[in-house]
């Protein structure tokens, strides 16, 4: 795969592009309204959903708390069930884990699981270095490879395409990576869907090595949790002899007890169903039956750091299941590409910014990748308040302050580019707290009102050049109220 | 019943009408209102774009202005300055406190937080009317501003308000939970995804074929309005308090 988020541009200069994108806007607003409206009638169905929300958060919560100690458990109990742990600290790590043991059976061809930490950490891209080929076997994410393109979605990656693309892209790539296309194939989704399966029973057929995620790990068990809707991930979780999961260390909880809670609210937010087709879980291995050697990469990649943060850590507690996304405006329109993350949308802009720090254009721009409407926080089923969270980052970016990078307290300086802005921001904090120096610069733009330009220049044309500016008035509102003594020595109705 | 008016430093410079509008309004109900003139700013700009520590200073100025006993509850025309009193004054004490600064600010932003009220709650949770005797003969169409909606949970106090105005149609808006795209300073840092949301809402405001957009926020309706005036729209963006100040006799020009 081609497509890295290495180098992107800060987001609103990446969204200036997908909002002129006509057949984007199309494609998204069509796929993020169907789901928002079908996710909005399954949770309604649950009388206890606000119940479900608040124990789905405190679960996560106690579980951050004692993070330490469930990892240890989780250790143990996979260890005594088989399989062999393994801690990455960073991306670099974890993919050297990873490509090593690949490289100790002998393999060079792998089928994944569609895998978020796969994709934050690179992995594709580190095994073919290598001369280790991936392969790709959710519907979605072969769309994205195939067109050497990037997700765009967390649980829909292929959401900025539509059918003709798609069909577009099966005819010209399928028979580059293996089992060409059908011919004749038209955009119905039925053929699409064949023609997707047939190219990966190949694959699956083939593969001795498979790499997952998880949604879940349980630490009193130590078994792992797919859940998923087309059976691929079932394919690579059994086929193959050897499997490697990588998890972030965040995925975890104490009981099995505890998946009641999230294996109603993920299906419910994520593809509005009220159980997803199908859920597999493993432990380890098994005698005679599925893989014989399992290996449990656990990733931190920043995921330590961000729990430090008493603001930004509730983050973590996200079960990636996209609500967000398909009920934020923004992302609607700017797309998830724009987010220069395998993390987009409004869950993107808090928890990039804080595995990966802020020091990057993109990373100090998502924080403000939103209006603060809150639609993102609604929908949460672990109830992250991710409007809280931005304005904590937007904090950071322009104030800096303390910060935990790589186990380490560190000072960050405040960012460039915002000079302008905390200068405006002083003086506008002066002046707001001397009434009279307010009441000058009223009068001041009540009395210059008839020479206002209609547009502004500089920097004001980012208002102006799409939105007329406010006619100021006569005089302000408290002009009116000295002189009438509050309106009553003005005649009735005057104004 | 003495009330403060919290008019916003927004409504004082751009929209007297608006406060003026207020002001009438309450009266016929009977309510003494004041202005305190010392007031100008919440700082929600300053908190939003992530200046907290600059906006504190506003917060105590506010809480300077409007705390006093002499006030029974503190009314202002607006979702989102309502909402930055009441859900993120609390938000800035505590974080002052985590942050080693003790209970100070807190203290100082207690007495106001509780006692302010966005207009249309005023209204129907206090003063306890849906009738205020308003006339209006127009169809109109209500867009909820997010953080009325979200924040303080407004619910259908401002269409029920609406509703029983004299003369007015009151039309559905499609999508009228969906953000305009205003979000304060996101407007300009983000003006293509900003001016793309306040072109649908635009064009969701147009379907209804109501020749008035209502909302309780003039800061939301001054991007919707500046863009409809941009696209040449021809619909008429109205802050709701100057819907119910509207009567036969002086009805709304």
């Amino acid at each position: 795969m081609s497509g890295t988020f290495v180098g992107m541009p800060a987001f609103p200069e990446a969204a200036r592009e997908a909002v002129r994108n006509t057949t984007l806007r199309a494609n998204l607003r069509h796929a993020t309204h169907t789901i928002r409206d079908k996710r909005a009638r399954a949770v309604a169905e649950l009388d206890d959903w606000a119940s479900l929300r608040e124990a789905g958060k405190q679960i996560k919560d106690h579980t951050l708390r004692n993070l330490e100690h469930y990892l240890l458990q989780l250790e143990e109990s996979v260890t005594a069930a088989g399989g062999t742990v393994h801690w990455a600290g960073d991306a670099d790590e974890a993919n050297r884990i990873v490509t090593d043991l690949v490289k100790a059976t002998g393999e060079s061809e792998v089928v994944k699981v569609k895998s978020m930490a796969t994709q934050e950490i690179g992995l594709n891209e580190a095994l073919e270095a290598e001369g280790i080929h991936a392969y790709e076997t959710d519907l979605a994410e072969l769309i994205v490879q195939l067109g050497k393109d990037r997700p765009s979605h967390i649980l829909v990656p292929a959401i900025h395409r539509n059918r003709g693309e798609i069909r577009d892209i099966f005819e010209k790539e399928m028979g580059s990576w293996g089992r060409p296309a059908p011919e004749g194939l038209t955009d119905t989704p039925a053929e699409l869907a064949e023609a997707a399966r047939l190219h990966l029973r190949e694959k699956f057929l083939r593969a001795k090595v498979g790499i997952s995620g998880a949604n879940f790990m349980v630490a009193e068990t130590g078994t792992l949790v797919v859940v998923e809707s087309e059976g691929n991930g079932r394919m690579c979780l059994t086929l193959p002899e050897t499997l490697i999961s990588v998890v972030g260390i965040e995925k975890i909880v104490p009981t099995w007890r505890d998946l009641e809670v999230f294996l109603q609210t993920l299906p419910r937010s994520s593809t509005a169903e009220r159980m997803n087709p199908y859920t597999s879980t493993w432990t380890g291995t098994a005698r005679e039956d599925g893989p014989s050697t399992f290996h449990l990469v656990l990733l931190d990649n920043g995921r330590t750091d961000t729990l430090a943060d008493e603001v930004g850590r509730q983050a973590l507690r996200c079960i990636r299941c996209s609500a967000c996304l398909n009920v934020c405006p923004v992302y609607e329109r700017a797309g998830g590409h724009a987010y220069g993350s395998v993390y987009p949308g409004p869950i993107g802009a808090i928890l990039s910014p804080q595995l990966r720090g802020t020091q990057s254009e993109i990373d100090a721009s998502l924080p403000y990748a939103s209006s603060l409407c809150g639609a993102c926080y609604e929908v949460c089923p672990v109830a992250i308040d991710i409007p809280e969270v931005l304005v904590h980052l937007r904090e950071r970016v322009v104030q800096g302050g303390e910060v935990t990078r790589h186990g380490t307290k560190v000072t960050l300086r405040p960012a460039k580019g915002h000079a302008a802005e905390r200068a405006a921001m002083r003086a506008a904090g002066w002046a707001f707290g001397r009434p009279a120096a307010l009441r000058t610069g009223q009068r001041l733009a009540s009395g210059t009102r008839r020479i206002h330009p209609r547009t502004l220049p500089g920097p004001g044309r980012a208002w102006s050049a799409t939105r007329d500016l406010p006619k100021v008035p006569a005089e302000p509102f408290r002009d009116w109220w000295r002189r009438t003594n509050g309106g009553q020595t003005e005649k009735g109705g005057k104004k | 019943m003495r009330v403060a008016l919290f008019l916003t430093c927004v409504n004082d410079t751009l929209y007297p009408d608006t406060g003026r509008a207020v002001v009438k309004l309450l009266t016929r109900l009977g309510v003494d209102v004041d202005f305190p003139m010392a007031q100008t700013c919440c700082g929600q700009a300053h908190y939003n774009t992530g200046y907290r520590h600059q906006t504190e200073p506003l917060a105590r100025h506010f809480s300077d202005v409007f705390g006093s006993d002499e006030y029974d509850a503190i009314v202002t025309p607006s979702g989102s300055c309502g909402a930055m009193v009441r859900e993120l004054y609390p938000r800035m004490g505590e974080r002052a406190r985590a942050e080693g600064r003790g209970d100070g600010l807190a203290t100082t932003l207690a007495p106001v937080i509780p006692k302010t009220y966005e207009l249309t709650e005023f209204l129907v949770d206090i003063l306890g009317v849906t009738d205020v005797g308003a006339y209006y003969p127009h169809t109109v169409t209500y867009h909820p501003t997010c953080h009325g909606l979200r924040s303080l949970g407004l619910g259908d106090r401002p269409t029920r308000l609406l509703q029983a105005v004299k003369g007015l149609e009151l039309r559905e808006l499609p999508g009228a939970a969906e953000c305009c795209g205003f979000g304060g300073t996101f407007a300009m840092k983000n003006s293509d995804v900003s001016s793309a949301m306040g072109t649908d809402k635009v064009r969701n405001a147009e379907s209804t074929g109501a020749d008035t957009l209502c909302a309780a926020d003039n800061s939301c309706l001054m991007h919707i309005g500046g863009t409809m005036t941009r696209l040449r729209s021809g619909v008429r963006p109205v802050h709701i308090a100057e819907i119910l100040a509207s009567t036969e006799e002086e009805p709304l020009s």
